[in-house]
């Protein structure tokens, strides 16, 4: 199965971890490399399908765990995978808002989840943690968004129903109808009005629900192995979801030099897809990498476990008083 | 419930933030209302302080009959930590086998869930710690 | 200052057997000892002017607190509506109820009171007594997040280990030691002895404390006739007379403290007891100390002075604790094998003490014990008490 997915391991919460605590600590990293006092961010918005709770936001706990509030907004988004992206859009808009309307000129876009599979399902091989997040501003900027747009249809390839444990996926028809049309669609849209093609671009990274769909539009889009190699990281640590494009950008931005340009699409089932250009600003050269672990790094750190460790943490077991 | 008494400590076990007096320059966690050294002369001298979350393993112990709230974590690692900027905490190390725990080594802070009031009750995150790569 | 107004003397005492007791209520329990120390000093419970009981949580374990009211109407000592005062200083309960209780007959308030201690800790499955005994602790900065109170002795053990050259044998000889004392006491929870290979190999709890470093739960009681020396000699022909004690205190946390392989409040409580007895740690022959894991023995033996910093496990290792050697510490067992209710090890410690100092102790009587100390500590060492007796 992990073959047929293109997808050789995957990262695990330990029993201690929910979205909300790695949403906390992706955002405590991204302030360790900046210079910016919590107290300036005016929003905060945190994207995923497994917030610890149902009612009462992620965003809330990650604001006071970083010293943001209380003069800020902040808000739990969901739509399924792009759940951080649509948050990144939000914090885009705030920021370029006028400032006597709406006086925010930092912002905070988080994606973050632990989401489940249920056992034997194929998701299960896939679905992973983690967390990723971005400060989105005005000043120091290390990646410019020049073009933000997205594509949205009402598709039900994937889903979970509330007071559902595990969500529920229609099969291949999350391919074609699904995934491979919001991406291309969302893709082809942004390099039109750009007026870009696949060879502008010095990198791209598309949602990743598996290893072998992110190849497969790619290659249909026209953009080579090199250019993808350094957002790729679901076959290393599975699918993130609302992280997972994100991951892909982060994982980049680690990596990349002044000048560069990036093609970034996520994809979030329901369906809809949200595409940025982003060019690396001169800043990325002096932008402090070191005091906070890169992708590679974080990815690298695991320790490894066995099914029946991650079935206790997963608490796919009903245990003692349950 | 005790949904009040956990609120008022967030800041305490989100962000490590205790005590600086003002008068001596003692830093103390949890936060205190008197300075321990200058007493009555601290009144009104005592500050928010925010600790950084690093420090030095002191003790450490690998607790294999835990409190009912961990008990999905067993075997797992309570340290004695001397922080950096004085005092010292008590607190959990994660992500590391236990058999890498030593005295001496240094450790930072990271933010977990502490405990939760049942399936439907809040959760209570703060800090826990692990070795400083 | 640091004198008694007149002089306090023990004349009767009285003991559950500790263990489970599947069937007895708290409040049979909690009587049981109360009559043997009254039929012990002779005496009717008419003559009873004050009552005093150690508890440190029939909350949790029983859902039920007030437990003076409880132990008074059960006494049957509600027709005099006499004071009645549960005291409650975690495991340390009983020595502080036991201090308090001398003040109050020092004072001259009362001539008569019985002390009593008592807790059934066995109603309530193994992961919530590890809750509630952890309660002693610091709930909001230790429990809370993930301690349980042998963790936090853990913690003073691998620090001594470190600092000290102290080693797990050396802990597993403490128990070891209490297993064979506790097998000549017919009132112990265990009275079987154990091989050092049994101590050190024993399943973890809080590692490097195992199984056989932790005292067990237990159900027990223990109660004492308390009354001023003139009164003393009346009712009784071999009164053994208060002539020291101490208490004192430190922070909750173990995190609060400037070190963790001494407790202040024990080195404050013996100081205390030690000058106002006129005496120091080279006068004392028999020593109960509150040797809830093995490592609280061994620190207590430095801080109360019998040995020097650092030597606590060394001495125990060359059998200097062991019965009629250089001071016989725990020959009721201890905490360890005599077992831990926790309100009523305090009282049982000055019980053993008494019965010691009277030559009652029978098969583990130490030769020519005429003074000895009792040491209580509460939670990780937040109170500690120190008494101590000497014969007439």
């Amino acid at each position: 199965m992990g073959k047929a997915l293109g997808v050789e391991a995957k990262s695990v919460p330990a029993p201690d971890e929910d979205a909300a605590t790695i949403s906390v600590m992706a955002a405590r990293r991204a302030l360790a490399r900046s210079s910016i006092d919590p107290g300036e961010i005016g929003a905060i918005f945190v994207g995923s399908e497994s917030h610890p709770y149902a009612v009462k936001p992620t965003a809330t706990i990650v604001s006071a765990a970083i010293g943001a509030t209380p003069v800020m907004t902040g808000a739990d988004l969901e739509f399924a995978c792009k759940a951080g992206t649509a948050g990144f859009q939000s914090c885009l808009g705030l920021v370029n808002s006028d400032d006597g309307q709406i006086p925010i000129r930092c912002a905070l876009a988080i994606g973050a989840d632990t989401s489940q599979g249920a056992p034997g399902n194929a998701l299960e091989y896939s679905a992973s943690a983690g967390g990723v997040a971005f400060i989105v501003g005005r000043e120091d900027v290390i990646a410019e968004v020049g073009l933000t747009m997205s594509y949205t249809t009402d598709t039900p390839d994937f889903w979970r129903r509330e007071g559902m444990k595990y969500p529920s996926h229609a099969e291949r028809f999350t391919g074609v109808p699904a995934y491979f049309k919001h991406v291309e669609m969302g893709a082809r849209q942004i390099m039109e009005r750009m007026g870009t093609k696949a060879s502008d671009y010095d990198y791209a990274v598309f949602h990743q629900p598996n290893g072998k769909f992110p190849l497969k539009i790619s290659k249909s889009l026209g953009f080579n192995r090199e250019q993808i190699l350094a957002g790729l990281w679901t076959p290393r640590i599975g699918n993130t979801y609302s992280a997972s494009m994100m991951m892909g950008l982060a994982g980049i931005l680690d990596v990349a030099r002044p000048g560069e340009k990036i093609l970034a699409v996520s994809y979030g089932s329901g369906a809809g897809s949200d595409g940025f250009h982003l060019e690396v600003t001169d800043l990325i050269s002096e932008y402090p990498r070191s005091k906070a672990p890169l992708v590679s790094e974080a990815a690298a750190n695991g320790i490894e476990i066995d099914y029946a460790t991650y079935s206790k943490f997963r608490k796919k077991l009903k245990m003692e008083g349950e | 419930m005790a949904v009040a008494r956990h609120w008022r400590n967030q800041d305490q076990r989100y962000n490590l933030a205790g005590t600086r007096c003002k008068v001596c320059g003692g830093h103390f966690f949890p936060k205190t209302s008197m300075c321990p050294s200058c007493h009555r002369r601290s009144l009104g001298k005592l500050e928010r302080f925010q600790f950084s979350g690093n420090g030095t393993i002191s003790s450490f112990t690998i607790i294999h009959e835990g409190m009912p709230q961990y008990s999905s974590q067993v075997p797992y690692v309570i340290a004695y930590i001397d922080l950096e900027e004085g005092d010292h905490i008590i607190g959990q190390i994660v992500d590391s086998e236990p058999s890498e725990v030593e005295i001496g080594k240094k450790v930072e802070m990271v933010f977990r869930k502490l405990s939760e009031e049942g399936r439907s009750g809040t959760i209570q995150y703060g800090f826990k710690f692990r070795l400083t790569p | 200052m640091g004198t008694l107004a007149r002089d306090v003397a023990i004349i009767g005492v009285g003991q559950t057997r500790f263990g489970e007791h599947w069937n007895l209520t708290f409040r049979e329990l909690g009587i049981e000892a109360g009559f043997r120390a009254m039929e012990d000093a002779g005496i009717s419970s008419s003559r009873i002017e004050a009552l005093y009981t150690g508890t440190m949580s029939s909350g949790l374990f029983l859902n039920q607190e007030h437990v003076s009211a409880m132990i008074a109407e059960v006494v049957g000592l509600t027709e005099n509506q006499i004071p009645a005062t549960r005291i409650e200083a975690a495991g340390a309960s009983g020595g502080l109820a036991f201090h308090q209780a001398i003040l109050d007959v020092a004072s001259g308030l009362h001539d008569i009171v019985v002390v009593g201690g008592a807790e059934k800790m066995s109603d309530v499955v193994s992961n919530l007594a590890t809750e509630f005994v952890a309660s002693g602790a610091d709930q909001a900065w230790e429990g809370l997040f993930g301690a349980t109170m042998p963790s936090l002795f853990a913690l003073m053990a691998r620090k001594h280990m470190h600092d000290h050259g102290t080693t797990k044998e050396h802990l597993a000889q403490v128990a070891v030691k209490n297993h064979a004392h506790g097998a000549k006491n017919p009132l112990a929870q265990f009275q079987r002895e154990i091989t050092l290979n049994m101590a050190v190999n024993a399943p973890m709890v809080a590692d490097p404390l195992g199984m056989f470093d932790c005292a067990p739960t237990s159900d027990g009681s223990a109660s004492l006739v308390l009354c001023d020396m003139k009164t003393a000699k009346e009712l009784s022909d071999d009164p053994i007379r208060v002539a020291g004690t101490g208490q004192g205190s430190d922070s909750l946390s173990l995190a609060n403290r400037k070190e963790i392989t001494s407790m202040r409040s024990t080195v404050a409580a013996a100081r205390r007891a030690y000058e106002m007895a006129g005496i120091g740690p080279g006068d004392i022959r028999v020593a109960e100390v509150h040797d809830s894991y093995t490592i609280s023995e061994i620190i207590a033996i430095e801080d109360l002075g019998f040995f020097e910093k650092g030597d606590g496990g060394f001495a125990t290792e060359r059998g200097e604790t062991a019965l009629n050697s250089t001071i016989t510490v725990n020959p009721s067992g201890g905490l360890k094998a005599r077992g831990h209710p926790l309100g009523a090890t305090g009282i049982a410690q000055i019980n053993e003490l008494v019965l010691q100092l009277r030559g009652d102790a029978d098969g583990r009587q130490v030769k020519d014990a005429t003074v000895g100390l009792a040491h209580n500590i509460g939670g990780t060492g937040g109170t500690a008490v120190v008494n101590i007796l000497e014969v007439v």
